[in-house]
């Protein structure tokens, strides 16, 4: 570990996205490119087009599944724990405890290791290895949920108010909008934990993340889709869609149906409320502001950028850490919802 | 206290009636006294604590977090309350949380300070829906969609009881209302209404129309104009002196006028008005009066209040509910003729021959200060609730309009998948000759859900544009919208604000360029009136 190279000559941000230099290549890239290293399979990290890809078997799998295979797109799975040198840097992946096989991308230069976080959380996730801090020079964090009202709840406490609901309403259909990968399969295993083992209908659109998970060994249970059910009432149901759904002419089928949504925006009243949710349950695959707090202490890094979100306030922490931070500007990320 | 937080975070985002009823009724039933009692007293209003000021709060979240985090926290949240609780962490040594009761009997005994230093142990051992809840409770706005009178429905829910009965007892009553749990949940007796300045409830008028009139006998009614005000029960005794809405709501505080006036005892059914010399004020002037905490001497000289009387139900210490109509009105008018009563005249009874009569009566007259008939069967006892047959309110024709529909916007609940809100609009001059729309209203109801579906459908095929939840639609449909009253306001774009606007008809076969102009609307103003 060297405090003579600045680490914004080896990686640094471009219109397509983070550049490592002395390896050609770029994290997440906005645009297709030649060389890309993926830390997991939500659009606004895994596009398509690139001419080679870098990811966990698990991410590229979930990219095939998305962009029609990616015949065109030469293909390198790298494992948890495993490196390989490229160019003059040594890569490796280490879970980032986000979604199935999201990944923390180490970069190793001249004595220097920068870690980009993508996204992480910190808390126990069913579906995915979880986070591990690794001590770095300079640590790339995520600040979706930056600000000190974020205070992510537990998640059995959240998963009771829906079953809490269905004791109250048991007539009604419960309909939770999820995002269809990582937060659709997280619900369920959830619910499994809490002991809900009666059939979960599935809109069409989570289909095909629900079988790939499977395919990966995540057991999901007895998962069913709603078009595929005869003579079915949906009374005191519980039926997963995509948030964009639950506001569609599609839940019409359902016996008065109570809209539910998943989201860590739904621990303010204000976004709940905007949604059109009359049951928020906020269960996030995000750090909440004590877990990036406690991220940039166990990292130990000397050097944190802050990036999409609320970064004015991280840095703001991070400084008052004795931290040197910044805010790093990234093309193409989704400030607000999205596959958060 | 955990419990109730967890009623009125579900309550604050449930937009149904009934849902509303069944998350009460179910916290009623499995909530142990008094902490049901209390949470009664929250949702109808009843506690009073001396509220914490906002100062407090920030105060406590500067410290907390330091004052750049907690600005731009409140900023993103925006509620103040909300804030505080979200930002704080819970630490699991400061015990268990306390209960509904604990909070509101320390409250009510705490010095203002001793107060920041309960707070901040509660807030401690509370989670973050705990917090609000308890903010919420103690900023005095629950702000949660729950009326009085629904609680107390919830309330006579749980005990099968008419919501009437609860209401009659209520006002003999304080929190936690211990006996009237017992009575609703343990066969204990009916709590007495034998109080000073009860609450009676009120006999309610079921609507009607011309053509059913003609099934009863006119002979057997009696007709009242229908004022245009607010329906208020005076009621007292023992020397407390109080002013009820219909629904039981006591209203005493924003009237002191009328208050100071009641130099008598009894119970009296009448109209709230803003009286002005002879000339009843518009509905708009009473409202001025409305939900307010100070009333100012101006507010008093300018807008003076009265109360048109039209029914006895005490008199003195006799209870006259019993009695006919008819006996009920002699009485009435005997007691009126007694001595001058200012502030307090009696509404005359409408003197008809047959139905065709009073329907003529009732053409032809055009004060603003009136809504229509009431009908009242000579031989009917005062009864609580809205008993089918003795009384009747015949409202007079709605104004009705053709409008062009401009925007829809999704509704809410059951309807969260439907464009169910439509705004309209009418034709006016843009300045340079040319025609356009200036929207004039926003309408709701007034459809079956069959016109629902269809206009639903005739929205998504026809939109222009998308804004969020709204959209624009081509302006090609014409909706007649009917409205009770209209009156000029500087609030709304066109300058006019519709009273009671709902979907009259749609009319596919009438062209948008025929539609009514903002002017048109404009001349069905009553003069007078100042918004």
């Amino acid at each position: 570990m060297t405090d003579t190279l600045d680490p914004r000559s080896w990686l640094y941000p471009t219109p397509r996205g983070l550049y490592c230099e002395p390896g050609d290549f770029y994290v997440d890239p906005a645009v297709a490119v030649t060389r890309a290293v993926i830390t997991h399979g939500h659009g606004d990290h895994a596009r398509p087009g690139h001419r080679s890809a870098l990811a966990t078997p698990e991410t590229l799998a979930i990219m095939r599944a998305r962009f029609q295979d990616m015949p065109d797109t030469a293909q390198q799975a790298l494992k948890y724990g495993d490196s390989v040198k490229i160019g003059d840097v040594e890569v490796s992946l280490v879970p980032a405890g986000h979604i199935l096989g999201s990944a923390q991308v180490v970069l190793e230069h001249k004595g220097q290791r920068i870690v980009v976080s993508g996204d992480y959380k910190r808390r126990p996730d069913a579906t995915c290895p979880p986070f591990e801090p690794v001590p770095c020079d300079v640590f790339i964090t995520e600040a979706t949920f930056a600000l000190p009202v974020f205070h992510h709840p537990s998640d059995a406490g959240e998963i009771g108010k829906l079953l809490r609901s269905l004791e109250t309403f048991p007539e009604r259909t419960h309909l939770v909008g999820v995002y269809a990968l990582g937060k659709c399969q997280r619900v369920i295993k959830l619910l499994r934990a809490a002991g809900w083992d009666k059939r979960i209908w599935l809109h069409g659109g989570l289909q095909s993340m629900c079988s790939l998970y499977r395919q990966q060994g995540v057991d999901l249970g007895d998962i069913a889709l709603v078009s595929d059910a005869i003579l079915e009432t949906f009374k005191g149901a519980i039926v997963l869609c995509p948030p964009s759904a639950l506001s569609d002419r599609w839940t019409r089928r359902f016996n008065e149906p109570m809209p539910a949504m998943a989201s860590g925006w739904m621990g303010v009243r204000a976004r709940a409320r905007q949604r059109g949710a009359e049951l928020p349950l906020v269960i996030s695959d995000h750090a909440d502001w004590p877990e990036l707090c406690q991220t940039l202490k166990d990292v130990g890094a000397a050097k944190v950028w802050v990036t999409h979100g609320r970064e004015e306030a991280l840095v703001h922490m991070a400084r008052s850490l004795g931290i040197e931070a910044e805010a790093l500007h990234l093309a193409g990320r989704e400030e607000e919802e999205g596959e958060s | 206290m955990q419990a109730f937080a967890r009623l009125l975070d579900a309550l604050s985002f449930q937009p149904a009636r009934n849902a509303k009823l069944r998350l009460i009724e179910t916290y009623l039933r499995q909530t142990p006294d008094p902490d049901r009692g209390w949470a009664l007293a929250a949702l109808t209003g009843g506690l009073d604590f001396p509220a914490a000021k906002p100062a407090l709060l920030r105060g406590f979240g500067e410290d907390k977090i330091g004052a750049e985090l907690w600005h731009w926290s409140h900023d993103y949240v925006g509620d103040l309350a909300e804030t505080l609780a979200l930002i704080w962490e819970s630490k699991p040594e400061a015990g268990p949380p306390p209960a509904l009761g604990e909070v509101v009997e320390t409250l009510q005994r705490a010095t203002k300070m001793q107060t920041p230093a309960i707070l901040e142990r509660w807030l401690d051992s509370l989670d973050s829906t705990g917090r609000w809840a308890l903010l919420k409770l103690l900023t005095g706005a629950l702000r949660v969609g729950v009326s009085a009178r629904l609680a107390k429905q919830a309330a006579a829910n749980i005990g099968n009881q008419p919501v009437a009965e609860v209401e009659e007892v209520w006002h003999a009553l304080a929190p936690p209302y211990r006996p009237l749990f017992d009575w609703l949940t343990r066969d204990g007796p009916k709590p007495s209404t034998n109080m000073g300045g009860a609450f009676l409830p009120a006999m309610l008028a079921n609507p009607i129309e011309r053509a059913e009139l003609d099934t009863l006998d006119p002979a057997h009614f009696r007709a009242e104009w229908k004022w245009d005000g607010i329906r208020v029960q005076i009621s007292s005794s023992g020397g407390i002196k109080r002013l009820y809405s219909r629904a039981g709501e006591d209203v005493s505080g924003a009237f002191p006028d009328i208050v100071d006036a009641i130099d008598f005892e009894g119970v009296f059914d009448g109209e709230l008005l803003v009286r002005r010399e002879e000339a009843i004020a518009p509905f708009n002037d009473l409202q001025q009066r409305l939900n307010r905490k100070v009333v100012t001497p101006r507010m008093l000289k300018e807008h003076p209040a009265h109360v048109r009387l039209y029914d006895a139900l005490w008199i003195e210490d006799e209870d006259l509910r019993g009695l006919p109509f008819d006996e009920r009105r002699a009485r009435l008018e005997a007691w009126m003729a007694l001595k001058p009563r200012p502030r307090f005249d009696l509404s005359p009874l409408v003197q008809f021959t047959d139905w065709a009569h009073l329907a003529q009566l009732r053409e032809e007259m055009r004060s603003d200060g009136i809504e229509g008939l009431m009908l009242k069967r000579a031989d009917s006892p005062y009864l609580a609730g809205r008993p089918k047959g003795p009384w009747f309110k015949w409202k007079r024709d709605p104004h009705l309009v053709d409008c062009v529909l401009m925007y829809a916007q999704r509704g809410h609940g059951k309807r969260s998948s439907f464009y169910s809100d439509y705004t309209f609009g009418c034709w006016r001059d843009n300045g340079s000759g040319a025609r356009e729309l200036a929207p004039v209203g926003k309408a709701y109801f007034g459809f079956t859900d069959e016109e629902l579906r269809w206009l639903d459908k005739w929205v998504r095929d026809h939109t222009t544009n998308r804004f969020g939840p709204v959209r624009e639609v081509e302006p090609k449909l014409v909706l007649e919208i009917a409205f009770d009253g209209i009156a000029r306001s500087t609030r709304h774009k066109s300058g006019v604000a519709m009273r009671f606007p709902r979907i009259n008809r749609i009319r596919t076969d009438k062209p948008a360029s025929e539609a009514d102009t903002v002017d048109n609307l404009m001349r069905l103003v009553p003069s007078g009136s100042n918004g």
